[in-house]
């Protein structure tokens, strides 16, 4: 019996079109532009400006907080200029526009494909490293790595867990990686061990992808540290708190972080982030982003540039097709429709989906039929029905005494609901109302 | 027989009695004694139990009033001045008359205005499409059209423009009690000074982009150029962030910044018809009509209760 987290969860369809598609390197664009805030926190504050010669992966900003991480140029060339741009909600961000002439690296980057394996075992030198180099959670959480790797007074890490579920429909970006990239990402599942100190690590992957399991398998073998743990395939197994719960057992309290059951989960992404970062010298200035959807030439995985606009990635897929009805950042589930082709890539941006035009529309909305399935299927043992209605009706107290805050916007209920209710998006709307409460509160 | 009844009759007699007894000394020991003044201003109100005083209903009001020591601060925008002479009568105070106010919206984006670049299918509120993304336009500061004001409005007072996509506000039936301006997520909505005879001028967009992009998101956008600041000669328009604004009032009607505004974005309300100048292109006053009750589901099926139901 495989292992999953229990409560809740739905099982949509798989959809994974561009699993067998190996990673493709993207041609470089014309321009790019770089937003400074592309993690959760503080934006990072400009270091270059308008006329400026920058080199690949030169710093431009740098962290502005704790919780904040570097940018660095992904391109070379020269700062068009320092202004806003619209990002995929509409709204203006700030950002760097860099014309690229050609692919100069800064000096000490080491662009070699060849391993680099071995590392002084020093804690303090690994996360100082991967703070320079601006790694931020991939999975797109875009949570700065650093401060993950180091736990608030009181409190130890005991094990380490990699999410290599990818249990987004569509997605196959960590799929890839973990095929293509497994020496490096185990490598820099090491560093991430001797970073936190601790000697045991799990890879997560759900049994949709058995030639990963077999892959990391045979070459974990020999290092009885590192196992893999195959899961039964069911979403959300890629939150936090679900991946801690299947692999571990453990169950992160309400409110709490993972590290208060001593454990830290990083993305496969990331892993190999940090693998660059330390071992190459090399900043996040790459990702790899899956192109896909059903009407699609060519499904792909890309690795791009961070701020490459989108456009240039869905044109290598083939053009958009005929019959785009959305165009998604992200996945199916948690992923946002975007307004415009011209937003760039960021850190966070795991994939592009295309859905037809008679997939994309959401169905009107009817009434409650009291079947409570979104509580059968939420993963963190909310009631969603109610939740929806204390945000509608704009009953803050009660939302919050309900533990709205505990949402981990999944959408298995939006997506269970046969009355087609938008649960999510009252939700997260009374998430933001009952979050700005409790700050003013601590305040 | 007979000996029972009056048994009983006596027996349940001697027990009412005790029973009214006792109630009548607990009803001493714990009387509360409350101000016969709150049932009188109480009844002087409205009674619309808008909370538009700030309080959360007439009752709540009416226990202000009678506490405080001076009605400065305390004003019920739905009964006005006349309201509160009567409510500073029975406390014997003096009453603050304020300006009536009502509720304008500050966005013109109607369809032909400002081109959709997107198509929003979630749900049907300004609030959850605000917390998503910036609304299905270019403009990022105007109104999003899913009718929020419509739905806080008590007095139906507010509705939907089918045609333009906008809310209009009826004049006549708006109270100022400020329930739309609480729930619009963009801020659209303004309470104003009441000019005479109903005639308004205000800057009808909050767009406060460079010139350029909110021209290009939106025809009648204000693009911050500052020439209705330049000619107005009392000094009631101020910039920032390159928008302009109309302080109600320092305001004397006197039009000229309509004349002056290159992209339209401020308009005229209730005034009578220009007479056509030499070299100035005309420009029709906005006629002033009481909008018809608007069709169809965002008006019904969101409005709440009206006033009369309550």
């Amino acid at each position: 019996m495989l292992k999953t987290f229990k409560l809740g969860g739905v099982h949509p369809a798989e959809n994974k079109l561009s699993a067998n598609k190996a990673i493709e390197k993207l041609a470089l664009p014309k321009s790019v532009f770089i937003p400074v805030a592309q993690h959760i926190g503080a934006p990072a504050q400009a270091l270059v400006k308008k006329g400026d010669q920058v080199k690949v992966g030169q710093l431009i900003a740098k962290s502005g907080g704790f919780v904040s991480a570097n940018i660095h140029s992904s391109v070379s060339g020269k700062i068009k200029k320092v202004d806003l741009s619209m990002d995929s909600s509409g709204y203006p961000k700030q950002g760097f526009y860099i014309d690229v002439e050609d692919d100069e690296w800064e000096d000490g980057i080491d662009t070699s494909s060849e391993l680099v394996e071995n590392f002084e075992a020093d804690s303090k030198t690994i996360i100082d490293k991967i703070n320079a180099a601006g790694v931020v959670g991939l999975g797109g959480a875009t949570f700065p790595t650093h401060v993950k790797l180091m736990p608030p007074q009181g409190m130890k890490a005991e094990v380490l867990l990699i999410n290599g579920v990818e249990c987004e429909p569509y997605l196959t970006s960590d799929h890839r990686v973990m095929l293509e990239k497994a020496e490096e990402l185990l490598v820099g599942i090491r560093l991430l061990m001797c970073a936190l100190q601790v000697n045991k690590a799990h890879i997560g992957i759900e049994n949709n992808k058995p030639d990963a399991i077999n892959h990391l398998n045979k070459l974990t073998a020999s290092d009885s540290a590192i196992d893999v743990v195959p899961l039964k395939v069911k979403y959300p197994q890629g939150g936090e708190k679900q991946l801690i719960k299947a692999v571990t057992g453990r169950e992160v309290p309400s409110g709490a972080l993972p590290i208060s059951v001593g454990a830290v989960v990083s993305n496969v992404g990331t892993a190999l982030a940090v693998y660059d970062a330390v071992q190459k010298n090399k900043p996040l200035v790459e990702r790899v982003v899956t192109v896909t959807g059903k009407s699609v030439a060519k499904p792909s995985n890309l690795l791009v540039r961070i701020g490459t606009p989108v456009q240039d990635l869905i044109d290598a897929a083939g053009g958009l097709p005929e019959d785009t009805g959305k165009v998604i950042s992200g996945g199916p589930m948690m992923g946002k429709a975007i307004s415009t082709t011209d937003i760039p890539v960021t850190k966070g941006t795991s994939g592009i989906l295309i859905l037809p035009k008679k997939e994309a529309n959401r169905e009107q909305m009817k009434n409650c039929i009291r079947c409570t399935r979104c509580v059968t299927v939420c993963p963190m043992g909310l009631e969603p029905y109610f939740l929806m209605t204390v945000s509608d009706k704009q009953i803050w107290e009660k939302a919050e005494g309900n533990n709205i805050m505990d949402c981990i916007e999944c959408g298995s209920c939006s997506y269970t609901c046969p009355a087609d209710r938008p649960l999510l998006d009252y939700i997260r709307l009374g998430k933001g109302k009952v979050g700005n409460i409790i700050r003013n509160r601590k305040n | 027989m007979s000996d029972t009844i009056i048994y009983t009759m006596i027996a349940l007699s001697a027990i009412g009695i005790l029973a009214a007894v006792i109630l009548y000394l607990v009803a001493q020991k714990f009387k509360v004694y409350e101000d016969p003044r709150i049932d009188e201003v109480e009844n002087a109100l409205p009674g619309a139990n808008c909370g538009g005083c700030g309080y959360a209903g007439c009752r709540a009001f009416a226990e202000a009033c009678v506490k405080e020591s001076e009605l400065s601060s305390l004003f019920c925008p739905v009964g006005g001045n006349d309201c509160m002479g009567g409510v500073a009568d029975i406390l014997g105070l003096e009453a603050i008359a304020q300006d009536p106010k009502i509720a304008v919206v500050r966005c013109n984006g109607t369809c032909d205005h400002r081109p959709k670049t997107n198509q929003y299918d979630g749900a049907t509120s300004c609030a959850v499409a605000s917390s998503l993304y910036a609304g299905d336009t270019g403009c990022q500061f105007g109104c999003l059209g899913h009718g929020d004001c419509v739905a806080a409005c008590d007095f139906d007072a507010i509705h939907m423009n089918q045609e333009t996509g906008l809310p209009e506000v009826v004049d006549d039936k708006c109270v100022a009690c400020g329930a739309c301006v609480e729930a619009c997520p963009k801020t659209l909505i303004e309470l104003r000074k009441r000019g005479p005879k109903d005639r308004k001028i205000y800057v009808s967009c909050r767009n406060e982009d460079k010139g350029g992009v909110a021209k290009k998101s939106c025809e009648v956008a204000c693009i911050g150029c500052s020439k209705c600041f330049k000619v107005c000669p009392f000094d009631a328009i101020t910039m920032n962030n390159n928008l302009a604004f109309i302080d109600s009032d320092k305001c004397k009607l006197c039009r000229k910044c309509v004349v002056e505004c290159p992209t339209n974005a401020i308009i005229e309300v209730g005034f009578p018809p220009r007479k056509v100048k030499t070299d100035l292109p005309p420009k029709p006053a906005i006629k002033k009509e009481v909008p018809k009750k608007a069709e169809g589901k965002s008006s019904e099926d969101i409005k709440p209760d009206n006033l009369e139901k309550k």
